[in-house]
């Protein structure tokens, strides 16, 4: 019975006997024993000059294992262009051993799946890419419809829901912002008052902190914050939904996933992140004046140094970028789950995709403003 | 070991429950070696939560869980795992892993525990697969086949290591009766031809019926029968198993 105890190890036996191999297997096959035995007993079987028979009139249990090496003898010898004689082996295992259909182990010729030709797989890579564009470009134009519509009807925004979200992607976000921001200030401080108080302007630190924080760092930082917080988030929670069929749910409902879930998270990724790079920007400059302060500069001059340098129109400048990156790490997360396939891999997958493509459309669209603001001299 | 050398599994006197609500108060009973055990009752009885008990999944409040001898529940380190090697279990969704081949889900446990070589593993696992009516489909994701295919696949995966147990979570729960009856008759096969012992967990009349031995029926955490299913349905003890027997709406008991 499968529950005792293995009782014997030596197993196997290998004999001759009136011109043909006898492999005489005893006591328990199972994982174990064959184990053991496995290599041997194959091995007995191709170099047998003759038939072989294996019996098994010994044996007082057979698990899988057991079925497993009787096949791998019978395989052997078939390739060999003999039969196999199997003797002696209890009847209720016989009738197991006669049950298996030998063509159906066999390993299929064409894989069900995968290699094709390549210019076979050239032509699908290219048709799942247009594909995915092609619903990229609807989400994204059914994202913006869904945000008018909320401009016109307010209050079909399902307010308790997108309030909690903006916690999450905001307010508990506000303690590691504040984090990286201040040593990214302080970094850059420290890095730069070296070489510039050599020449003996290192009060113009301050001026290469401020700018740099207001203008690109406090966005960006923010942004991939954003991404690597709540986007993978966003992702991982609707690519759960999509794969537990709550999506196909809201479907049935006659609800639009992209307007049920994507929109007031968009919503509040455009909400949050401005707010959050002000905060950014305020936390990267005290960084760098705390650094200046250390050097012995005081407050006050550095106050003034910094109202020189940084204008209006920067922290302007950073401010509204950030309206567009929010959107884009937001739409992006949810865009990534809502095209997640079957299954636990795929949830995996959406998070890595969410949040690859966050932090490459941030640097885009920090390149892409930077051009205008060039070209608009702002 | 218990008296009785037919017994496999003891449950004595088991309390369990969680964050610090009982679900189940003083259960005991015993399952006999090669019999097609069932756990009976409505949703929300604690079928599930005895399954999860007797394989130690969840930590019992007290008691003990005998399996061929040994108590599960205060089990630990390689003690444990040589009870786990025990028994198999089939979970309700199937719980296959979605990134490997039928063949892959139902090699891991071989590649974990014993020492076969990679090709009679594979060999191994495609009659595993074979046993199960599977046998074309070691390739495919589970992803790529149905619901009954998936549960069936479950049940080749739980038998990889010739377990003398396994545990059955609500086999037939989203199937459609040909399927139902179709892994009906393969636990049948498997328990007379291989001698299993089953636990299974369900509420499927229709099923145990076809290959029930012997039964307890849960009702609000305690057994309230335990019997063959004929005698269950035929000589019922209380209210609750004359109801669920005879599929009747329960009628307004006193709390």
């Amino acid at each position: 019975m499968p529950d005792k105890n293995p009782a014997s190890p030596g197993v196997l036996r290998v004999r001759e006997e009136g011109g043909s191999t006898v492999v005489e297997l005893r006591g328990r096959l199972d994982d174990e024993t064959v184990a053991r035995c496995w290599r041997e007993a194959v091995d007995a079987e191709r170099a047998a000059a003759g038939g072989v028979v294996v019996d098994c009139s010994g044996v007082d249990f057979c698990g899988g294992a057991g079925f497993a090496l009787l096949m791998a003898i019978e395989e052997a010898a078939k390739e060999r262009g003999r039969a196999m004689r199997l003797e002696g082996l209890a009847p209720r295992f016989r009738a197991l051993y006669d049950a298996i259909d030998r063509a159906k182990l066999e390993k299929p010729d064409v894989p069900h799946r995968g290699q094709g030709n390549w210019i076979a797989d050239i032509g699908y890579s290219t048709a799942v890419r247009a594909g995915e564009w092609r619903e990229e470009t609807e989400f994204v134009g059914e994202v913006t419809a869904g945000l008018v519509a909320l401009g016109r009807h307010p209050r079909r925004l399902r307010f308790r829901e997108w309030w909690m979200i903006v916690e999450k992607t905001g307010t508990s976000a506000l303690g590691i912002v504040a984090l990286i921001s201040f040593l990214t200030g302080m970094i850059i401080a420290f890095q730069a008052a070296v070489p510039m108080g050599q020449f003996g302007i290192d009060i113009f630190v301050v001026n290469l902190v401020g700018l740099a924080m207001v203008r690109e760092l406090g966005p960006i930082m923010t942004a991939i914050i954003l991404a690597g917080r709540s986007g993978s988030a966003f992702a991982a929670e609707i690519g759960t939904m999509k794969v537990n069929e709550e999506v196909a749910a809201l479907t049935t409902m006659g609800l639009d996933p992209v307007r049920f879930l994507a929109v007031p998270r968009v919503l509040a990724g455009i909400a949050v992140t401005p707010v959050l790079t002000v905060y950014s920007m305020v936390m990267g400059v005290a960084g760098g004046v705390v650094v200046m302060m250390m050097r012995g500069f005081p407050l006050i001059a550095l106050t003034n140094q910094l109202a020189g340098a940084v204008a209006p129109q920067d922290i302007f400048a950073g401010f509204i970028k950030s309206f567009f990156l929010g959107a884009a790490v937001a739409g992006v997360g949810c865009m990534r789950g809502l095209q997640t396939g079957a299954g636990a891999t795929a949830v995996g997958d959406s998070t890595t995709r969410a949040v690859v493509a966050g932090i490459l459309l941030v640097v885009i669209i920090d390149a892409v403003f930077a051009v205008v603001y060039y070209q608009l001299k702002f | 070991m218990p008296d009785d050398d037919q017994t496999t599994i003891e449950v004595r006197a088991l309390t369990a429950g969680y964050a610090g609500r009982v679900i189940l108060s003083d259960i005991s009973f015993r399952v006999r070696r090669g019999e097609v055990f069932m756990i009976l009752g409505g949703s929300g009885c604690g079928k599930s939560t005895l399954l999860k008990n007797m394989i130690g999944l969840y930590p019992a409040i007290s008691g003990e869980v005998l399996i061929g001898g040994a108590d599960i529940v205060g089990a630990a380190g390689p003690a444990r795992q040589k009870i786990l090697r025990r028994f198999g279990v089939m979970y309700q969704s199937g719980a296959l892993f979605g990134s490997m081949t039928l063949e892959q889900n139902v090699c891991l446990p071989l590649e974990e525990w014993t020492r076969l070589p990679a090709s009679a593993r594979s060999l191994l696992a495609r009659l595993k697969l074979q046993q199960v009516g599977l046998g074309e489909f070691a390739d495919y994701l589970p992803s790529e086949i149905s619901g009954g295919m998936q549960k069936r696949a479950a049940v080749a995966r739980a038998m990889a290591l010739d377990p003398g147990i396994l545990f059955l979570d609500e086999p037939s729960a989203g199937l459609d009766p040909i399927t139902s009856a179709e892994l009906d008759a393969l636990i049948r096969s498997l328990s007379r031809n291989l001698g299993i012992t089953f636990v299974i967990a369900t509420h499927e009349l229709a099923s145990i019926y076809a290959i029930g031995d012997r039964a307890i029926v849960l009702d609000r955490g305690a057994i309230v029968a335990e019997g063959s299913p004929s005698e269950l349905r035929e000589h019922p003890t209380n209210d609750y198993v004359r109801a669920f027997f005879r599929r009747e709406p329960e009628r307004a008991r006193a709390a």
